[in-house]
């Protein structure tokens, strides 16, 4: 294992000292739910009802979880190709979710996006971005909106390590910090820019000096702690409500599969992916609440299985969506189309 | 009617959309109390202040990316690239981003974005700040792409782009902004979103863009006095391309020209003559004309720019070569 910093499970401080109890158990079943979810996916890509490729987030579920726990209603975030994590974790319409990668009509956008485009507006998902570090100047303008409309609202742009070293990162994360708006850069540094180890392609292992770059704050977390997730995004939160400016927030975690689905990570060194299996954030949370009683063998299970069905009702209610009608997609290309 | 220059014609086109309208945003290098490198927000950041007349970093990238999330979010971003050339930049997030957004989301989404972008040559600032950027950015489906060859377009157009739901490009000239010309403040007299026919003529089509429109009429008359009457379409709206006004005068005419700064390869006159061809080859007399570009970068010095500029001469004697 790589990582520079404790992913042990060395909590010094209680679950219920963060979040109420019911609270905890929310996040659990949404860490499961994630999980479920992308699993899911998986398996219904085995069995042909997915298409083209996917890019799944097993093993950082904790990041989009703790992170979405931070945040009011009304604000806005953007995300990647690897996004079903916050969307799910934002409560997006799991049927319309699947039929999306289904491809089906039923889905989230009528199945024009795709895996890599999950998208609902209504729950202030803007979008899923699948050029590496395009979402970020996305949600730099949404923090601009943000500051313009003056109700505390914050804006957070989800990316990975890769992602640091585009330029579109860099030139949002100077426009965010001279504008001071309100966006949290969250970077998932999960060891890998697609298929390349992180050292092979960025000077550093510790991604959190860029923020000193543009004189933003910037802090380090476990990213496979939920609680040390949403600690850090919280405080983040609280600094761009405050109007005190952008934060960028390195979570530390791994990515459990390969890239997408034709990668299966056979590039990893021997041993990798087992103990970083050992730093599994949901096995960690579940063994965090149940240590302090927050969580029994029945609850467990009766989460687990509650989890399962409504995944798998959801996944066979989208399949048995209908196939998009093959009509004109001039008017989803344009709202108002010109014609002579 | 008001006769101002084209580039006055771009200020009061942002400054009334501005004072209409409080979701109007500019944001671009240099348009706040430095008034543009062009003058093209002049008096604006004066008026309506810092956050709603926005000097942003020299960072394409970030505030045209920006744009999609401010009209995600409910604002009506128009931003300035100093050049058009500058589109090569943030082209990912014009072409990927901007453009496909609301269709990515199943067409639940308006994406209110206006990207004004100012080109194109003949004013001695070499191959990197003297493209027009037509060819680049005309093949996107999402994307609308005016290109105002007068200060009644650029005024009208701009209004337009600034009023409509989807992503415009809107493409000004530089070596059109101290044109002068009359505009038409009232929307009910503005023309509809297409090529205009500015001159009539039984004897042959030309079609033209931009700062090419004002030469392709001066060619026009001298034409004339050589006993051929040309009819000269100005194209105006790029994206999408409605070539009926097209296909109607080259019916009559039975001769196209197109007379494009660009160059040929991927221009599009070739899509102007190949749909145009389709559509009414039975009444077409001759082979299509194109002047175009040369096929090389834009060369700074004086006489090898106005070579490679298809010139009122050029465009006479390509018309004449064909006769």
């Amino acid at each position: 294992m790589s990582s520079s910093i404790s992913t042990g499970g060395h909590a010094t401080e209680l679950v219920t000292s963060i979040l109420g109890a019911s609270e905890a158990l929310a996040a659990f079943e949404k860490l499961l739910l994630v999980r479920e979810f992308e699993d899911k996916v998986y398996d219904s890509f085995v069995a042909g009802l997915v298409h083209g490729t996917t890019h799944l987030c097993q093993g950082q579920e904790a990041v989009a979880v703790g992170t979405v726990m931070a945040l009011r209603d009304d604000d806005y975030l953007t995300y990647t190709y690897r996004g079903h994590g916050p969307c799910v974790a934002r409560g997006m319409d799991l049927e319309g979710a699947f039929a999306e990668i289904f491809g089906r009509s039923t889905g989230v956008s009528g199945g024009l996006g795709g895996s890599m485009h999950l998208t609902d507006m209504q729950l202030g998902l803007l979008g899923s971005f699948a050029i590496v570090g395009a979402g970020l100047p996305v949600a730099v303008g949404a923090g601009i909106s943000a500051r313009e409309r003056g109700a505390g609202q914050v804006s957070v742009t989800y990316f990975g390590d890769g992602a640091t070293n585009i330029g579109a990162f860099h030139e949002s994360m100077n426009l965010a910090a001279v504008w001071k708006l309100p966006v949290i850069f969250v970077c998932e540094n999960n060891l890998y820019g697609e298929y390349s180890p992180i050292l092979s392609t960025t000077p550093m292992q510790d991604l959190v000096v860029r923020a000193s770059a543009y004189a933003m704050p910037g802090t380090v977390a476990d990213g496979n702690d939920v609680i040390a997730v949403f600690k850090a995004m919280r405080e983040a939160v609280d600094r761009a409500r405050a109007g005190d400016g952008p934060t960028f927030i390195e979570y530390k975690t791994y990515r459990q599969c390969g890239h997408s689905r034709s990668d299966a990570g056979k590039y990893r060194p021997a041993g990798e992916l087992d103990a970083w299996m050992e730093q599994d954030p949901i096995v960690r949370f579940r063994s965090r609440l149940t240590q302090e009683g927050l969580l029994d063998e029945a609850t467990t299970l009766e989460i687990e299985q509650r989890v399962r069905e409504t995944v798998r009702a959801a996944a066979a209610r989208a399949a048995d969506g209908a196939w998009p009608e093959l009509l004109s997609l001039e008017s989803a290309t344009y709202s108002h189309p010109i014609t002579a | 009617m008001t006769s101002i220059t084209y580039r006055e014609a771009v200020v009061r086109a942002q400054r009334e959309a501005l004072r209409q309208d409080d979701r109007v945003i500019l944001m671009g290098e240099d348009i706040g109390a430095a008034g543009g490198p062009f003058k093209t927000t002049e008096g604006l950041f004066e008026e309506f202040g810092p956050s709603r007349v926005r000097d942003t970093p020299i960072s394409e990238t970030a505030f045209v990316g920006a744009a999609l999330g401010m009209a995600l979010t409910g604002y009506r971003p128009v931003i300035e690239l100093m050049f058009a050339d500058f589109m090569g930049v943030c082209f990912d997030q014009i072409v990927n981003s901007i453009a496909k957004h609301r269709f990515m989301c199943g067409g639940t989404v308006a994406v209110p974005v206006t990207i004004r972008a100012m080109g194109g040559g003949g004013v001695r600032f070499g191959a990197q700040h003297s493209q027009t950027g037509e060819s680049w950015v005309y093949q996107f489906p999402g994307l609308k792409v005016y290109c105002p060859a007068s200060p009644a377009d650029a005024y009208a157009l701009l209004r337009q782009a600034i009023d409509d739901p989807d992503p415009v490009i809107v493409l000004e000239h530089k070596a059109l902004m101290s044109v002068k010309g009359e505009i038409e403040p009232d929307a009910g007299s503005w023309p509809g979103l297409g090529p205009q026919v500015l001159r009539t003529g039984s004897d042959v089509t030309l079609v033209a863009s931009m700062a090419m429109v004002r030469r392709t009429m001066a060619a026009a008359e001298i034409l004339a006095g050589q006993g051929v009457e040309a009819e000269v379409i100005d194209l105006r709206v790029l994206r999408p391309l409605l070539v009926q006004p097209i296909i109607d005068s080259v019916i009559k005419t039975g001769a196209l020209a197109v007379i494009e700064e660009n160059h040929a390869a991927g221009g599009w006159g070739a899509e102007v003559i190949s749909r145009t061809f389709d559509a009414a080859f039975d009444y077409i007399d001759k082979p299509p004309l194109r002047v175009t570009l040369p096929d090389w970068p834009m060369p700074y010095s004086p006489p090898l720019e106005d070579a490679a500029l298809p010139s009122v001469e050029r465009i006479v004697a390509a018309v004449q070569s064909r006769r």
